[in-house]
């Protein structure tokens, strides 16, 4: 592979410090920017991006340009208008937009000031989790060299776009990666998430037009501006453009993540970068895209890693990163760890999620220490319903619930083993390891 | 001495200095109030009463308000802390890779459970959610650095080093 193959992530060093400022413009870094500024209308950009069809990275897989086109543009426009770099990266086994922070802040700067320019946004704030403490370092450093440069601040390259960026240390809570929540979050109050319509785009921070963006979305942006909408169709294998990061963790021999053409299949995933299952463990199920994402099995080892195909088998792409059930490893504990952590992060706004998760949580606790009732079941079932799509104010709830959904479908006889034997199969074995 | 004089003259020059700055990059108060109380943990530990009066005073907003962030988010304290925080991951990728086996060890070998802080005021161990860092499950975090995958013996060591001697 090439860093053309490999666009976001050529330049990253693994085990070594993120290019400098200097580093990267040798690279062709920034040229976007002044190719940008200096002929391209923000019409134009948004347009090549809305070609490009480049899909958000976040979870959601909302289309980009789509996103930006409800923006109102203009002399009539309200401002200041916002972007928000969501880097609250903060699902459980998710961590690759960590590597793109840590490993390359230019990029991200870079691809800020194309989304900013193609909007028209004043003002960008990087709204970063506390516990991101390397990114933060590592982005500081770079905005102070992207100001220096003049890259960033006034009437950049005389082109009469301002651009300010600035970045947001969060404290903690999920919730805070929710889109509107975020927003919240921002303006320093109650975090919980806001009604829709209206969105953002309309009506976002103090009321102003605003994009809130993954961390990886903007990435891709230099390089769509540098080598055009058709070029990143291309980079995909299947109906999905583009490159994406994708995800390893559990017992697998060598976890990681590692950029590949979006609609590389699961198995490649695995077995090819991730280096199969550890000595000693096999493939059970995972979960393809985050805490928040339905389990795959053994037979959907070929379906191809992009947002349709993973919905057709019942899944969802999610973020990209992987989390493997091994066989050695009790799902129904597996679940429970999952439930513990929605139940925690609720932000307790609406009565579903709020009341819900933590009666969930306590389902799979009682069958996890053998105090399961064969009823139980229907219980959760019920769950599964009532706190799904449609029911709850945002998608916290019922990203919760997909996994659950899946495991009742998957795992039946586990919790049925449960209930039957008073207790978990797997814990005499767990103390012994 | 009027209690919200002696609020004011809690924080020092260079705290709100710095929170200023901070403010400066918001349209509004409230925006900034975070950031705020984060600077003024790094330099205290935690957010006492006291503390949160100050800030909020400072701010310019009101101290329910503020203390409504500061309760909602679990890395703003609001009680005592250790010199030494340890944050143990509790999320699935670090309990499939045995997690509970860290904070077993934690607990002998400092006496302590997670929200606990050990006699001595040295070491505050807490959960956490997911760290992001699922290939070096499992993982914790030492006040602001990152360690993982860690065995039993490796936590061991990164204890004595860091948290026993009083290093940070």
């Amino acid at each position: 592979m090439t860093i053309d193959d490999r666009p976001l992530t050529g330049l990253i060093r693994r085990h070594g410090p993120p290019p400098t400022l200097s580093e990267y413009e040798e690279r062709g870094g920034y040229a976007s920017i002044r190719a940008m500024l200096g002929d391209m209308t923000p019409e134009e950009v948004q347009r090549e991006v809305t070609d490009s069809n480049l899909r958000g990275r976040g979870g959601a897989g909302f289309p980009t340009g789509k996103k930006w086109s409800f923006v109102p543009m203009g002399v009539d426009a309200p401002r200041p208008k916002y972007l928000v770099v969501n880097a609250d990266e903060m699902e459980p086994g998710s961590f690759k937009d960590r590597l793109l922070l840590e490993g390359h802040p230019h990029q991200l700067i870079e691809g800020i000031i194309i989304a900013a320019y193609a909007i028209q946004a004043e003002y960008a704030y990087i709204f970063v989790r506390w516990a991101y403490r390397s990114s933060v370092t590592a982005l500081e450093r770079a905005l102070r060299e992207a100001r220096e440069a003049g890259l960033l601040g006034h009437d950049l390259f005389g082109s009469g776009f301002n651009l300010t960026v600035h970045i947001h240390t969060s404290a903690g809570r999920y919730i805070c990666g929710e889109e509107t929540a975020l927003l919240n979050a921002l303006e320093g109050h109650a975090v919980i998430p806001r009604a829709k319509p209206p969105y953002p785009q309309v009506c976002g921070l103090w009321g102003k037009p605003t994009i809130v963006q993954n961390v990886e979305t903007l990435c891709n942006l230099p390089h769509i501006l540098t080598h055009g909408a058709e070029w990143y169709n291309d980079l995909g294998q299947g109906k999905d453009a583009g490159t994406k990061l994708y995800a390893v963790s559990g017992r697998v021999r060598r976890p990681g993540v590692w950029e590949l053409p979006i609609g590389t299949t699961v198995r490649e995933i695995l077995e090819n970068h991730a280096g199969g299952m550890q000595e000693g463990y096999a493939f059970r199920a995972m979960q393809p895209g985050g805490g928040s994402t339905g389990f795959l099995t053994e037979e959907h080892l070929d379906v191809a890693m992009d947002f349709e195909s993973l919905s057709s088998v019942g899944s969802r792409l999610g973020t990209g990163t992987a989390i493997v059930l091994d066989d050695r490893t009790c799902p129904v504990g597996f679940v429970r760890n999952l439930e513990h952590f929605f139940a925690q992060e609720s932000c307790g706004w609406c009565t579903p999620c709020r009341d819900g998760l933590p009666w969930v949580e306590r389902l799979l606790g009682a069958l996890d220490s053998g105090n399961g009732r064969p009823q139980d079941m229907d219980i959760l079932e019920r769950h599964v319903t009532f706190l799904g799509p449609g029911r709850t104010y945002c998608a916290h709830a019922p990203g919760a619930m997909e996994p659950l959904k899946s495991a009742l479908q998957h795992f039946r006889s586990d919790f049925d083993r449960h209930i039957a034997e008073r207790g978990c199969p797997w814990r005499s074995h767990a103390t012994a390891r | 001495m009027r209690n919200d004089e002696h609020s004011r003259s809690i924080l020092t020059e260079e705290e709100k200095d710095m929170i200023d700055e901070e403010l400066s990059h918001y349209p509004t108060k409230q925006a900034g109030a975070v950031e705020a109380l984060m600077i003024v943990q790094r330099r205290r530990g935690w957010i006492s009463d006291e503390l949160l009066l100050a800030v909020a005073d400072h701010v310019g907003i009101a101290p329910a308000e503020l203390d409504r962030s500061a309760t909602f988010y679990n890395l703003i304290f609001r009680q005592p802390v250790g010199q030494h925080v340890v944050l143990v991951c509790d999320s699935v990728s670090c309990w499939l890779m045995g997690a509970d086996r860290l904070r077993k060890r934690l607990q002998s070998c400092l006496g302590i459970g997670a929200g606990e802080t050990s006699a001595d005021g040295r070491v505050t161990v807490l959960p956490n959610v997911c760290l992001g860092a699922c290939d070096r499950a499992p993982a914790v975090m030492i006040d602001e650095t990152l360690h993982g995958p860690l065995t039993e013996h490796e936590l061991d060591r990164l204890l004595d080093s860091h948290v026993l001697q009083g290093a940070r």
